[in-house]
């Protein structure tokens, strides 16, 4: 098995993108990443996404994205896995290196999710969970979130404002990443004051829905130096899965998938929780960042909110988290998501965060949820530079 | 949410009384029903159905719904963890929001789950509802 490296990275400005389509989206990010790379042909293109059929009736996304960018020919599939798609698609790519079935590979992730109403968009998003056991009871994605977190808060005795520092952090962090969504910050008393959506959850609580796409350029990575000044090694990679439905869980309280996924991903990496310097996690919902700080190896058991009460998660502190804004402030294009994770973390390895550079960034990890925690993908990488 | 006219009908047994299934192998006690048990992933398919007595596990009151749930809002959805061991999500009923309880103990009735409008099809199913006393 040959080791891989992204040697290009790209991306959109994730918003409400009114005036372009889906297609125009992904071409964006994947000639940003071409060009990025230096390479004009690819052998394989996989594009992560969620809700293309639903929201903008269209699929088979492979050849579309191939078509449009002028590449018809080549190997191209559209890889789902509800907002794990992005990364799943990466997954992909890197397989495809590794196993020398493919030398360059363009990896990426796109949504479209402001074509429909927000009650249309609620209705596909629910479609990540158990069509016959959950969504037929009227639970949204955001109340799957919810019934976890009143649970979270039952069992360990936190509070709702104890949660506040994950948007906090996040805004903050948002503010100076020119492609986020949201470049204002966030009090703490604002996030206690913010409408409920679905109780205990609150507006501030949840990532946006919104537009965009990213996407990388995969390598061998012995090759990745010539093709590349600043290649990024792939030196874990890794998917695991959970029961669909979070009633099927035999702990809610765990995420099971992200164990095992940071767990083999730590394995093939030769690498200890210790050895991360920062963490793009999946703050989908601010309950979802905790469980992952656990999942991971970061805190014990209900002590995910901790970290952020003791402002580990900042960009001085223990661990870094969202380092760009995270889903909460950079936007949840859900199936773009888990690239965006990549090429933040990408930049944070070549240097090239802007103000938000961490005096450390030698070993990242990444972490896209898909659905309540039923497919978690794993990727940590590292400077080859 | 539209009826499917097939598809509400397979899941009748599940839908009105708790159908699932026992484990020969390990006894485990399974809904909904899935053919494998989840805890010694030996066949699993002897029914049993369930007695609908549980307790609330966790719960939240949905402000903003998908689409098709726009009527009932603001309604309380709920893990219930049934008094056989299985939990499942289903709305809470005949309750105020601000009076549930983790740890609450409730019972499945059958009652609608959603309709188009009022000319089309109703999909009945189970809710839960604190226990009489
Ligand atoms: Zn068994």
């Amino acid at each position: 098995m040959r080791e891989v490296a992204i040697i290009g990275i790209g991306q959109t400005p994730v918003g409400e993108h009114w005036t372009t389509s889906l297609r125009h989206l992904a071409f964006e990010a994947a000639r940003n990443a071409l060009r990025d790379a230096n390479v004009d042909k690819v052998d394989a293109i996989y594009v992560g996404n969620m809700l293309s059929g639903e929201i903008t009736g269209q699929e088979h996304l492979g050849a579309l994205v191939a078509d449009f960018l002028g590449l018809s020919g080549v190997e191209a599939l559209k890889i789902e896995a509800a907002c794990a798609s992005g990364s799943a698609a990466v997954r992909v790519g890197t397989m495809a290196v590794a196993s020398g079935m493919a030398d360059i590979v363009l990896a990426m992730g796109v949504e479209k999710m402001t074509d429909t109403s927000g009650r249309e968009t609620t209705a596909a998003l629910a479609m990540a969970a158990d069509a016959e056991y959950e969504v037929s009871q009227g639970v949204s994605f955001v109340a799957l979130n919810a019934l976890l977190m009143r649970r979270y808060m039952y069992e360990y005795g936190w509070q709702h404002r104890d949660f506040a520092n994950f948007a906090v952090n996040a805004h903050t962090n948002g503010m100076n990443n020119p492609n986020a969504m949201f470049r204002f910050p966030v009090t703490p008393e604002a996030y206690e004051r913010s409408p409920i959506i679905s109780s205990p959850v609150g507006l501030l609580d949840a990532s946006p829905v919104c537009d965009g796409a990213a996407a990388v350029i995969l390598a061998p990575a012995e090759y990745a130096r010539t093709l590349s000044p600043a290649p990024v090694l792939i030196k874990g990679s890794a998917i695991a899965t959970a029961p669909l439905a979070i009633h099927d869980r035999p702990d809610p309280l765990v995420l099971e998938a992200a164990v095992l996924s940071a767990q083999r991903a730590y394995k093939m990496a030769g690498i200890t929780p210790a050895d991360v310097d920062f963490f793009e996690l999946h703050d989908a919902f601010a309950i979802m960042a905790a469980l992952s700080l656990e999942a991971a190896g970061f805190a014990e058991r209900g002590k995910g909110v901790q970290m952020a009460l003791d402002g580990e998660i900042t960009r001085e502190g223990r661990l870094p988290i969202s380092t760009m804004g995270g889903l909460k402030a950079r936007g949840h294009p859900v199936g773009a998501t888990g690239v965006y994770q990549i090429v933040e973390a990408a930049l944070q390895l070549r240097g090239l965060a802007g103000e938000n550079q961490l005096a450390r960034a030698r070993l990242g990890m990444t972490q896209n949820i898909g659905g309540s925690g039923a497919t978690i993908i794993t990727h940590i990488l590292e400077s080859l530079a | 949410m539209e009826a499917k006219v097939a598809h509400d009908w397979r899941l009748r047994g599940q839908r009105y009384r708790l159908e699932g299934e026992v484990c020969e192998h390990c006894g485990a006690k399974i809904f909904p029903p899935r053919d494998i048990c989840p805890h010694c992933h030996q066949p699993a398919r002897k029914p049993q159905t369930f007695s609908g007595k549980g307790e609330v596990y966790t719960f939240s009151t949905v402000q903003s719904p998908p689409q098709g749930f726009e009527r009932y809002v603001p309604y309380t959805v709920a893990l219930v963890k049934l008094e056989e061991g299985p939990v499942v999500t289903a709305q809470l009923t005949d309750v105020a929001p601000q009076d549930v309880k983790i740890g609450m103990p409730v019972e499945m009735v059958t009652r609608r789950l959603y309709t188009q409008n009022d000319e089309s099809t109703i999909t009945y199913g189970y809710k839960f509802r604190p226990v009489l006393r």
